[in-house]
């Protein structure tokens, strides 16, 4: 029993303290990343390649003034930082960050709880995210935290919703809520791939389908979509950071926050931003699964595990060096109008296709379809825009401009 | 739908990440100025010692910025400064008030008073960013004034790309690193 305890314990404090530490690195390759990408070089001072960098920030912060605005509401304004960040960590619990070790006799799952409804309790600690940040903007006593704050559960509410819509797909496909289940459901290689048998060459060619892993993004690719765009607004971050949007809210909710309060903000943003990466990674692109070599083979699971996450990390930042922050009607027009009826249709297609009886090559067929229709669909590019132009184009045709 | 367009912006963004870096790390390596960059003065001397400065106070005249404050004394047969009837007994030039327009030297009459490419030009008070006589006159004219690690030729992609000779190409040899005096 107390073994049981011992291992829950040990598993609590190093996901804690490695998650502690990513946040830290996080924020370095964000402005590393960004830098690169503005042909800057970016933090180099403190320590190797400014690695140490965010910890001295950190040190300063924690050193700085504590503020607090006279018409704050005391309690609440000390209480909103902690529960901003707390949910975010908490919401790491049910990521899997490697397959089971053996310790003695004993099998370990490299996670801190398999709960069997560990999407919901994934979705449920998002939604209490909303919190922090709306009570921030509430107990500021101020008006641009407010307006942030009000922003914020506007937005977050919207985007749960298609967030929620994303991951249906998938516990429908996989037939479980338990995260380890679904990545279990995406390891090895595709099977039994019979759309070309029959068929002389195209047969051999499908044998080879065997070496490509078996991730749902192949068949979710619009949940993925959909859960990506909404992973995005649900941490706030550009192109969706309108509840921190500087430009026009100073810096929206945590405005007036300084010091300790202001870091716990910071970290929680960006421990959300590596828990939506590894959501991703383990609902899309199959968790920890990859090629196991001989040397440490325990070790190669929480590398390949990593490297995806980082991945998402890096398409985090790549994003936010690109995309200009949207309008706040065209934020609610994108999550109301598009990413939720999208999310209930793919839901739909979803559950039909995988009904029993429905064979793996009309699954396919479907899909392929579905495929080249949101091809042609993008390719056509914006009506208002191609009239704008046309004139133009013509005369350029022409050779008489 | 947008998305082809987001990717258009995420293609341009990602091609800055291979290109090269537009600025340095400042302290360890820094960028040489064009040789006809607007940087602090020198009062300059004549070959056999005297200085160029006459007093004339044109520069001070000339001054947009009332930078430059000038008293001129008498030179004497047994005190001689410059080759004139007067030198600067006092010439004082207040860096916290100059902007680095260059009218001061356009306005000397004897090219005594010129100016250096060196930019580095911070202070912990506002008296020791008054520049007196000692510091501005020279026995050499500075050609230049750090001792770097590395140092960068200027960067002629801009005017060249004016003239339409060539397209982001360096030419060190165009301003070779000159030696230290």
């Amino acid at each position: 029993m107390s073994e049981i305890v011992l291992i829950a314990l040990v598993k609590a404090v190093v996901a804690f303290a490695a998650l502690l530490v990513t946040t830290i690195l996080v924020v370095w390759i964000e402005r590393k990343v960004i830098a690169d990408m503005q042909s800057r070089i970016g933090p180099n001072r403190w320590g190797p390649f400014g690695l140490l960098q965010t910890l001295a920030d950190g040190i300063k912060l924690f050193f700085k003034e504590d503020f607090r605005p006279r018409t704050a509401d005391r309690w609440t304004y000390a209480l909103a930082p902690v529960m901003a960040m707390v949910p975010s960590l908490l919401a790491f619990a049910v990521i899997p960050f490697g397959d089971q070790v053996r310790i003695g006799d004993r099998r370990v799952d490299l996670i801190v709880s398999d709960l069997n409804i560990g999407l919901l309790y994934f979705l449920a600690m998002g939604s209490l995210g909303v919190y922090g940040v709306v009570l921030a903007g509430w107990a500021s006593g101020s008006k641009y935290p407010l307006l942030g704050g009000i922003r914020a559960s506007a937005q977050m509410i919207s985007y749960e919703i298609a967030l929620g819509l994303a991951v249906v797909p998938v516990v429908l496909a996989a037939g479980t809520l338990s995260t380890v289940e679904i990545v279990a459901a995406q390891t090895g290689g595709v099977q039994n791939v019979t759309f070309f048998d029959g068929i002389p060459v195209l047969e051999q060619v499908a044998n080879l389908f065997r070496y490509v892993p078996n991730w749902y993004i192949w068949s979710q690719w619009p949940a993925f979509f959909l859960f990506l765009i909404a992973g995005i607004a649900e941490t706030n971050r550009a192109p969706f950071d309108l509840p921190e949007a500087e430009t026009e809210l100073i810096a929206g909710f945590h405005t007036e926050y300084s010091g300790v309060r202001f870091a716990l903000f910071f970290l929680g943003e960006y421990v959300h931003v590596v828990v939506i990466s590894a959501m991703a990674v383990t609902l899309f692109f199959g968790g920890w699964d990859g090629p196991v070599f001989g040397f440490l083979p325990w070790i190669w699971p929480i590398l390949w595990f990593i490297l995806k996450t980082a991945f998402f990390v890096y398409l985090f930042v790549w994003l936010r060096a690109t995309m200009p922050r949207l309008r706040y009607d065209r934020l609610m027009w994108l999550g109301w109008k598009r990413l939720i009826p999208a999310g209930l249709v793919w839901i739909v297609v979803t559950a039909v296709v995988n009904t029993e009886g429905i064979g793996r090559n009309a699954r396919l067929a479907v899909f392929g379809a579905l495929f080249v229709l949101v091809l042609i669909y993008m390719g056509r590019g914006d009506p208002r825009l191609t009239q704008a132009v046309a004139p133009q184009r013509r005369r350029l045709r022409s050779g008489t401009a | 739908m947008a998305l082809p367009e987001i990717l258009t912006g995420l293609k341009v963004v990602i091609k800055n990440v291979f290109r090269r870096k537009e600025t340095v790390s400042y302290p360890e390596a820094r960028r040489q100025p064009f040789p006809r960059f607007k940087g602090r003065h020198i009062l300059d001397r004549h070959d056999d010692g005297l200085e160029k400065c006459i007093g004339c106070e044109l520069c001070a005249g000339a001054c947009p910025a009332d930078a430059i404050y000038v008293v001129a004394a008498e030179n004497t047969p047994g005190q001689r400064f410059s080759p004139g009837e007067r030198y600067a007994q006092i010439y004082q030039i207040n860096y916290l008030r100059c902007i680095f327009c260059g009218l001061c030297v356009e306005a000397c009459p004897t090219e005594a008073l010129l100016m250096t490419t060196e930019y580095e030009l911070a202070g912990t008070s506002r008296e020791e960013l008054i520049y007196t006589k000692d510091q501005l006159i020279v026995d050499v004219p500075i050609l230049r004034h750090w001792e770097s690690k590395r140092e960068l030729a200027p960067d002629l992609s801009a005017s060249r790309r004016v003239q339409g000779l060539e397209r982001d190409a360096r030419q060190p040899e165009a301003f070779p690193p000159k030696e230290s005096p």
